[in-house]
């Protein structure tokens, strides 16, 4: 088991990522969600990882989209969905900073989701069921979860155990850096996910989330999210904190 | 009123009610995905009827507490009526929150492992608290039952019970207080959601007190008006004039207060609150069909002018006048509901959301005429043949 503390967190460099979805389907894989029933719509499927599309407001040729992939942002200072659940079904291993979800303990309330303003959360509003055969590929190292509870991104969390595992089978009290990587990091084939330990500070990931283009979703709301994105570009740099209603190219009458 | 009369007018809330007893069954079989909520409506029209029937049932707390610990021995003509509305109420609220779950059987979870920092663990203690004391509350009256009086037991039991109203007036007064206001709670804490986020007093969002003011507001309100429903329907006069004046002279001041508060908090937060977010509180207002004019038919017309209709017309105005006001003073409690659980989901957080609506779906709107069903037909029983109100047979023979 690793002795130091650590706070996992990631970087997304949304210059590199072209929306592909990859980071989606594999999650989806890693994680066994099951795919939605016919009459499931995209506000009511299960995506732990999401991507959302974004642009400019310009007219071609000026036009400029960018895609920014969202998942559980890992929030480090009063997660709201952590203070707000009424039977500690959210909790913070202070171990790795991560913010889980706790399927089993969850009475499907879904106050958690309605405070977590990046809508990281997701109900599972039908039994999980799979085509025939397919449920052979599902992973053992991870629990299906039952109608009626919420889930999140927990930073494929099986997977920290399996590298700790495998470091206390070699005799090593700390797992190494690049052993535990989420399932959708080691998928972007664009390399757009770096991911570690943001404490680490000789770990590219801390590299990277200090620097000047790297931002957070709505810093202002001061919860501190450990997942960070990078940009070149100021007006995709200038999307995190922006009034929803003043949003370029979107106004509350055209939406 | 014959025995026939009463059955055929029960009949049509009893198919509303067995319409929703199938939709509740639905619900509890199949999932949540009979209804039309979504990840981003995770609250939807049950919360607001939840946050709404908690509100318009506060009658029973806020004329308890006028009763028992005030002494306002005038409102004694109300106090059982209020009981068994307040009783409908809760008991209705509980069991729609008991579908709205996802794992009802995990309900007790959160006496298993409660955390202490959440609102709705402060909300679902109290509530079930709450309701308790008003069972016991309504023990008496059931209890009062001439056929029931003839046993020797109950009628012990029932003076048994009498003598420790004042007790539980108090606790039902201070459990109704915290979970009132631990529902205001619910949405100000939501850092989250600007637009419901408040500033407060240590732990509690300016929501927390403006939830209680409102419900005491809504309350006497709602008594004045199912009084003067029931008595026109049952062509009976149950209360006397001076009850009507008293209850409309509190069903105005209060409003008044609340009306002013919710002004000052709406400025402050308009003007501190959101700008120190970085945002700009009238964009909230943007999005239709939630514009401005929300806002204003809350506090102006919802609340001033009812409250202002009640104060100065309460010995003056017709009744028909005081009732409407009082309609009106319940309709801006249910308006600051359906805006704190619905406005509040629809607006987008991040600058790539989308703004969104949300239709219910008929399981939703079934489950929740139920409720209104089920507290019509609880409540019709009562009248019929319990004493609801002490002074209608004095009245009646007059």
């Amino acid at each position: 088991m690793s002795a130091k503390r650590a706070k996992y967190g990631m970087v997304i460099d949304v210059d590199r990522c072209t929306g592909c979805g990859a980071c989606m389907i594999a999650c989806a894989a890693e994680n066994n969600v099951p795919p939605g029933p016919a009459d499931s719509t995209d506000r009511t499927g299960i995506t732990l990882m999401r991507i959302y599309r974004a642009d400019n407001g310009k007219d071609f040729p000026e036009n400029e989209s960018v895609f920014f992939p969202v998942s559980c942002q890992q929030c480090d200072h009063h997660p709201p969905c952590v203070s707000v659940c009424p039977q500690n079904a959210v909790e913070v291993d202070a171990a790795t900073g991560i913010v889980a979800q706790i399927p089993v303990r969850c009475l499907g309330c879904r106050y958690c989701m309605a405070a977590c303003p990046y809508h990281a959360r997701y109900f599972n509003w039908w039994d999980p069921v799979w085509p025939e055969g397919m449920e052979r590929e599902l992973n053992p190292d991870v629990s299906l979860r039952m109608r009626g509870v919420v889930e999140k991104c927990n930073l494929c969390f099986h997977r920290l155990q399996t590298a700790r595992e495998k470091a206390a089978a070699e005799g090593r009290a700390e797992i190494i850096a690049g052993e535990y990587v989420p399932a959708c990091v080691e998928a972007c084939p664009a390399a757009a996910i770096t991911f570690g330990d943001l404490l680490d500070e000789e770990s590219e990931v801390h590299r990277l989330s200090q620097r000047g283009e790297s931002f957070r979703l709505l810093e202002r709301l001061g919860t501190g999210p450990k997942v960070y994105y990078t940009s070149e570009r100021e007006w995709v740099r200038a999307l995190a904190e922006k009034d929803p209603a003043s949003t370029p190219g979107r106004t509350a009458a055209t939406d | 009123m014959p025995f026939g009369k009463f059955v055929s007018l029960m009949i049509p809330w009893t198919i509303l009610l067995l319409i929703g007893m199938y939709a509740i069954f639905l619900c509890l079989t199949k999932g949540l995905n009979q209804t039309n909520m979504d990840n981003r409506f995770a609250f939807g029209v049950w919360i607001f009827l939840d946050l709404s029937v908690i509100a318009l049932g506060a009658g029973a707390f806020f004329t308890g507490f006028l009763v028992y610990i005030m002494k306002r021995d005038e409102l004694r003509a109300v106090i059982n009526s209020a009981v068994v509305l307040g009783f409908i109420c809760y008991s209705g609220a509980i069991l729609i929150l008991m579908v709205d779950v996802g794992q009802p059987l995990r309900a007790w979870f959160t006496f298993w492992h409660p955390n202490i920092h959440s609102m709705l663990t402060e909300v679902t203690f109290c509530i079930t608290c709450y309701l308790a004391v008003l069972s016991v509350e309504y023990a008496p009256l059931v209890l009062k039952n001439k056929k029931l009086k003839e046993i020797p037991a109950f009628l012990a039991m029932e003076y048994e019970l009498h003598r420790i109203m004042p007790v539980l007036a108090g606790v039902g007064t201070f459990l109704s207080f915290f979970h009132q206001g631990s529902l205001g709670g619910l949405f100000g804490v939501l850092q989250a959601h600007p637009f419901a986020f408040r500033e407060g007093l240590a732990i509690w969002p300016t929501t927390f007190f403006l939830f209680i003011i409102s419900a005491a507001a809504a309350g006497p309100s709602f008594i004045l008006l199912t009084t003067w429903i029931v008595s026109r329907i049952s062509r009976k006069r149950l209360v006397s004039e001076s009850v009507y004046t008293l209850l409309a002279r509190i069903s105005g001041s209060i409003p008044l207060v609340y009306v002013l508060l919710k002004s000052i908090d709406t400025f402050t937060w308009l003007n501190r609150t959101v700008p120190q977010m970085g945002l700009s509180g009238m964009s909230f207002f943007l999005w239709a069909p939630f514009n401005i004019w929300i806002l204003f038919v809350e506090i102006i017309v919802f609340g001033l002018i009812p409250s202002l209709l009640l104060i100065f017309g309460g010995g003056r105005l017709r009744a028909g006048w005081l009732v409407a006001s009082a309609a009106l003073v319940c309709c801006g409690i249910l308006l600051n509901r359906f805006v704190m659980t619905i406005q509040t989901l629809s607006l987008p957080t991040m600058a790539f959301d989308r703004f969104m609506l949300y239709t219910p779906s008929w399981q939703e709107i079934s489950a929740f005429l139920f409720v209104v069903a089920y507290g019509v037909i609880i409540y019709s029983l009562s009248f019929r043949y319990l004493r609801l109100f002490p002074q209608e047979t004095e009245l009646d023979r007059n």
